[in-house]
């Protein structure tokens, strides 16, 4: 899987890229486990093929997308995107897709839609943790309209010049590099256009810890340690200072306009 | 039975026991400082380090609650003459915890503990449980005993239980957000047992059955 390098403005950074391995072998996908070495063990099971993609709800044109339709849809392009997990570790990683707007201007959403739900595969057979009593599952994730249709919001497909690993939430996922990654979710089978604010699975599961917004912001505390600081996986070594964490993790020039005025304190 | 019992306890009271169990105790650190140092403990390993320092922690203090049910069940007292060595070996792993954590996530900045440990009570209680955990190591010599008298010396050490469920409840923290309570559950077992074990029998068994001055030699 292949593109050029993305023009859009902050979607290259220049930071050292994290190691593949790494990148493949330390992974949150709790279907597949919640030890982070598990998805890598067990996500050989999930198929990929065929796939498809409803997308539905307030749109005009709604439609079931094969994984083939969607990845001719717009060309595809490289971002080399940061990676900051709610836990506070992070990844350089460079990924292939286009922007999740180009989906959403040809599904034509109504004036009432305000916000995309992602629903991702949720298959006792092939998934050895759905039905643990983890999270609720099927994993939902959702952005507001203007977050989703905002051209860093990622619809990918690859990672590495690659096809998606099956770890890293094959074969079509979410990447949205200002937020803590459980919001970007992975392999979606369903992207529903609704009038209200959907329930989204760690929001379901610890309200008090994980907001809707869950916007990278080192200024809020995660209720059980401070989010000021993160490790990059692979070259903070075991006896380097952790780095600082930035606001909207260093995206603000690009995203911050969406946020004008809110109070992201309590929109955590 | 019985000369199989005299031999146990034989095997169990040659000296060349209390160095072997030292080196088992010694090999999780061994292990985990090869792996360190041979770049094994995956992408992350800080965290790697700090949750196996903690896992060792609250195995060490299962296993020494373990050890006089075990003495009392299978009429071995010899076991009694282990526990120190297993009890200072808790607090290794415990050190080895907090200095890990100081280091690793904290960099050794003091100012952010402290904050670190005000704000957050999962943090609070691991703090706490370690605190409680030093006064029983450095009292385990037996001049301690002698100087405290056996009955202070063993009622401080019965914070054991304590430290136990406070260890616990940190454990359970630290994955209660993640709804992740599968390792949680098989150590709040365990420890529930071998505090259950203690309680039954102290208070719990038949008049007939209870043995005089018994109950004083269980802690």
């Amino acid at each position: 899987l292949a593109g050029g390098k993305s023009a859009l403005a902050g979607a290259v950074t220049m930071e050292k890229i994290t190691d593949y391995k790494d990148a493949t072998n330390y992974n949150n996908y709790y279907e597949f486990g919640t030890d982070k070495a598990d998805p890598a063990k067990n996500a050989h099971t999930l198929v990929t093929k065929p796939w498809s993609v409803a997308v539905e709800g307030l749109v005009k044109q709604p439609k079931t997308y094969t994984l083939e339709d969607l990845l001719k849809l717009s060309p595809q392009e490289e971002r080399i995107y940061r990676l900051r997990c709610v836990e506070g570790w992070s990844m350089v990683i460079p990924w292939v897709g286009y922007s999740l707007s180009e989906l959403i201007r040809k599904v034509e959403p109504l004036g009432s839609a305000k916000y995309v739900e992602f629903v991702t595969l949720a298959d006792p057979k092939t998934m050895p943790y759905v039905g643990s009593r983890v999270l609720d599952w099927p994993y939902v994730e959702a952005l507001r309209m203007d977050e989703a249709m905002h051209p860093l919001a990622l619809l990918a497909f690859g990672m590495y010049g690659e096809v998606l690993p099956n770890q890293n939430g094959a074969p079509v996922r979410m990447v949205l590099p200002w937020k803590y990654g459980f919001k970007s979710a992975k392999s979606i089978v369903k992207i529903r256009f609704t009038d209200k604010e959907p329930r989204t699975a760690w929001n379901k599961a610890a309200a008090n810890e994980y907001g809707f917004y869950s916007n990278v912001n080192p200024n809020v505390d995660h209720p059980r340690w401070s989010q000021e600081t993160e490790r990059r996986i692979g070259e903070d070594g075991l006896f380097a200072k952790k780095r600082k964490t930035l606001i909207f993790n260093g995206y603000e020039a690009q995203v911050g306009q969406l946020y004008a005025g809110m109070d992201l304190k309590k929109n955590f | 039975m019985r000369s199989w019992m005299v031999g146990r306890q034989k095997l169990l009271l040659h000296p060349a026991t209390k160095p072997v169990l030292f080196i088992i105790c010694l090999l999780p650190f061994a292990w985990l400082f090869y792996r360190a140092f041979a770049n094994q403990l995956g992408a992350n390993p800080a965290e790697a380090l700090i949750r196996a320092t903690g896992d060792w922690t609250l195995r060490f203090i299962c296993i020494v609650l373990a050890i006089t049910p075990l003495r009392v069940i299978s009429g071995t007292p010899t076991l009694a003459r282990f526990r120190r060595m297993l009890g200072l070996f808790a607090y290794f792993y415990v050190l080895l915890h907090l200095l890990s954590y100081s280091w690793f996530d904290k960099g050794f900045d003091v100012a952010d503990i402290a904050r670190d440990i005000v704000k957050r009570p999962f943090i609070l209680v691991g703090f706490s449980a370690f605190v409680l955990l030093t006064p029983l190591a450095a009292t385990s010599f037996n001049a301690a005993i002698k100087a405290m008298g056996a009955r202070r010396w063993q009622w401080l050490h019965k914070l054991l239980y304590l430290i136990a469920a406070l260890a616990l409840l940190h454990f359970f923290w630290m994955r209660a957000a993640k709804n992740n309570f599968g390792e949680v559950i098989v150590y709040g077992v365990i420890i529930a047992t071998l505090l259950g074990w203690r309680a039954w029998h102290r208070w719990g068994r038949s008049p007939r059955m209870a043995v005089p001055g018994a109950a004083a030699n269980v802690r």
